[in-house]
């Protein structure tokens, strides 16, 4: 990050003395060769990343006796599609699926309109406290949420939240990372955009959300891939913050039936199946903005 | 991340004009942020606080009259008393110091490697491997630990692929014994040498300290390796891309090997990022909860017993809720202390001297061109 072309050129010069050079055709057998053993390293390293969902896949769609037999193969015996029938029609998957969904709405509208209105003042209203503020922000970044589980419980207890959506919903919809991020962004955005605006008489609001929030969009999609992301995820507030079966998200009702709280046997179909299912939402978002997650940084340094 | 704060001090500017009413709209905007995270933030760690002095039992207000200050006690039947509470504690310290010493190296160094190899410009389908390794990080720790029980289950896909080239695999996550005492037991050392077994340490002798982490937290370390390191490949491919593939095509033009080029051209630039992930790591690695949760639950023999886990469970479970609040505060020192330590380990010294050859560097340009 910090890497001038000053540096550069230095080690440069550095390594231009150091190393001879080889001649022609050494030169391209070598690369040849190296080429050859890249690719298929990477093409085994992808493999090992990929092959577990694989199984996942292929497992879902096989009877429970045969997963527990055959565990590696990808192509079913038997196909069937029983584990998603029992997990739509005859549980209460599709309540955890509503939970999840609602509250992931919530949070991420929360937090986008939040930080992004925290990090526009931070980054360009004046006024008395600011940098208090800001550091305020950046220090609770750094408290790690498992050692916020008793805290939180007890002030969404005294408060009289527990088992409630207010209780799920609220303490997540600020997150100090997202303020962060449109801090970051908004202080890039040259000064004289606003200026126009603010001489024909606009107010701070105005100016803010019809000005300078359009143009926050890559911002904005960053935060919103984290907020879903991050409370599609969550696990351990929820634990926390609830306790009855109509209230249960995805990840607390998957991980109660994991650990065979609710199931017999080990029914390997049922329980891949449901980790399936939840892992599509973040999946689909991916993949549609994979080209903005993968290349976040080379959209950042461009002037 | 504390240099970045700016404390604006604008005293003599005159308020008014078009700046006019800019703090009253400052602290509105900020007010949803502040309000919020004092409420669900500040004001709960301060309470909890209160609570790891008392001896509250979870039964109405912890402010309420019966509650009593019980001072040091929560903290001490934890670390000093080596009772149940002592050993417990322990143990889950002694598993998760075993996790943070071999995720965070391994996720790092992974994480690295992944980058340099699908970081060049002339790879074809770089974008294909991109996704494949970072697709893993993803998913909730919820759905890939219930995928990982499945592959790690006693004939489960792993030991299927062991069982192939002739290793019969363990039970993984039912196995309580310890991987560095297992590989003592193979050369057949069995019982330790009383220095290691006479004392020890928070209700575990020093031979329990050193028994490794046990094959169960073993899956669930190469499964945090698996998950994490996609993301800390996104980091180190944004550093990597930030530097530019002039020096290294320079360097390789002069026939530097690769090895040459990573060691003496690329790390040494890529210092910043590399404390960004040992953080991150390190932070990440000693709050362990989602996996254990979902996973084992501190099972086989408490040998996954997270800090993390420990806490949750003393209090929510046990109703033990000064201990568990206790562990918190523990747990939060320890990743401040070594957040800290950190930092200051991989400082950037005052005069470095890779910083010093830069000043050389013109005249020796010199002499090259004499």
């Amino acid at each position: 990050m910090t890497g001038t072309s000053f540096a550069k050129a230095e080690i440069a010069a550095a390594v231009s003395r150091k190393w001879e050079k080889p001649t022609r055709q050494r030169w391209h057998t070598r690369t040849l060769t190296w080429q050859i053993l890249l690719y298929a390293l990477l093409v085994v390293l992808a493999l090992i990343y990929i092959s577990p969902f694989l199984v996942q896949i292929s497992t879902s769609l096989k009877p429970d006796a045969e997963a527990a037999t055959d565990a590696i193969s990808l192509i079913p015996q038997t196909w069937t599609v029983a584990a998603y029938e029992r997990l739509f029609l005859r549980s209460d998957f599709p309540i955890w699926f509503a939970n999840s969904a609602i509250v992931t709405l919530f949070v991420t509208l929360g937090r986008v309109f939040f930080a992004s209105l925290a990090g526009y003042a931070l980054a360009r209203l004046h006024f008395r406290g600011r940098g208090v503020v800001f550091a305020a922000v950046v220090a609770v970044m750094a408290v790690p949420t498992v050692v916020l589980l008793i805290p939180k419980f007890l002030v969404i207890n005294q408060l009289g939240m527990y088992d409630s959506y207010a209780g799920m919903i609220l303490p997540l919809l600020v997150d100090a990372a997202g303020v962060f991020i449109m801090k970051n962004f908004f202080e890039s955005v040259p000064v004289s955009v606003e200026e126009q605006a603010r001489i024909d008489g606009a107010g701070t609001f105005r100016l803010f959300w019809s000005v300078v929030l359009p143009m926050a969009r890559p911002a904005l999609i960053t935060i919103v891939i984290l907020s879903f992301q991050g409370s599609w995820n969550e696990l351990s507030h929820f634990i926390i913050s609830t306790q009855s079966p109509e209230l249960t998200t995805l990840t607390k009702g998957v991980a109660r039936l994991a650990s065979g709280q609710l199931s017999q046997g080990t029914q390997y179909p049922l329980k891949l199946a449901a980790a399936l299912i939840m892992t599509i939402p973040v999946a689909v978002l991916f993949f549609i903005f994979q080209r903005r997650i993968m290349n976040a940084s080379e959209g950042a340094v461009k002037e | 991340m504390t240099a970045t704060v700016s404390a604006p001090r604008r005293a003599g500017r005159p308020s008014g004009g078009v700046r006019r009413g800019e703090a009253v709209a400052g602290w509105a905007f900020t007010a949803p942020v502040l309000v919020i995270l004092g409420i669900f933030l500040l004001v709960p760690v301060l309470m909890a606080l209160w609570v790891s002095f008392s001896d509250w039992s979870g039964r109405g207000s912890p402010f309420s009259g019966n509650v009593n200050f019980v001072g040091l006690d929560n903290y001490a039947a934890i670390t000093a008393e080596g009772g149940l509470p002592t050993r417990d504690f322990g143990t889950a310290l002694r598993n998760n110091a075993w996790y943070v010493l071999l995720v965070v190296p391994l996720q790092t160094a992974l994480s690295l490697f992944l980058a340099v190899l699908v970081n060049r410009a002339v790879l074809r389908g770089r974008g294909l491997f991109r996704t494949a390794f970072y697709f893993p990080s993803v998913t909730s720790s919820v759905a890939i630990t219930v995928l990982w029980l499945f592959l790690f289950s006693a004939s489960g896909a792993v030991n299927q692929i062991l069982g192939a080239v002739g290793i019969a695999g363990p039970n993984w996550f039912n196995d309580p014994s310890g991987v560095v005492h297992n590989a003592l037991g193979a050369v057949g050392v069995t019982d330790g040498p009383a220095a290691l077994t006479g004392s020890g340490f928070l209700g575990l002798t020093w031979w329990d300290w050193l028994s490794g982490p046990s094959v169960a937290m073993s899956a669930f370390i190469l499964m945090a390796v698996f998950t994490t390191s996609g993301t800390f490949m996104l980091l180190f491919i944004a550093a990597l891309q930030n530097l530019g593939g002039d020096v290294d095509e320079a360097a390789m033009m002069d026939g530097a090997n690769a090895w040459q080029r990573f060691w003496r051209v690329t790390l040494p630039q890529l210092r910043p990022t590399l404390f960004t992930v040992l953080t991150l790591g390190l932070i990440g690695c000693w709050q362990v909860f989602d996996q254990i949760y979902t996973g084992t639950q501190g099972g086989p023999g408490k040998t996954t017993l997270t800090p993390a886990y420990l806490s949750y469970s003393a209090a929510f479970l046990d109703q033990d809720w000064g201990q568990g609040a206790a562990i918190a505060f523990i747990l939060f020192a320890i990743i401040v202390i070594l957040t800290i330590f950190q930092r200051w380990v991989l400082r950037d010294r005052p005069v470095s001297k890779r910083r010093a050859r830069q000043y050389e560097l013109p005249q020796k340009k010199k002499e090259v061109a004499r």
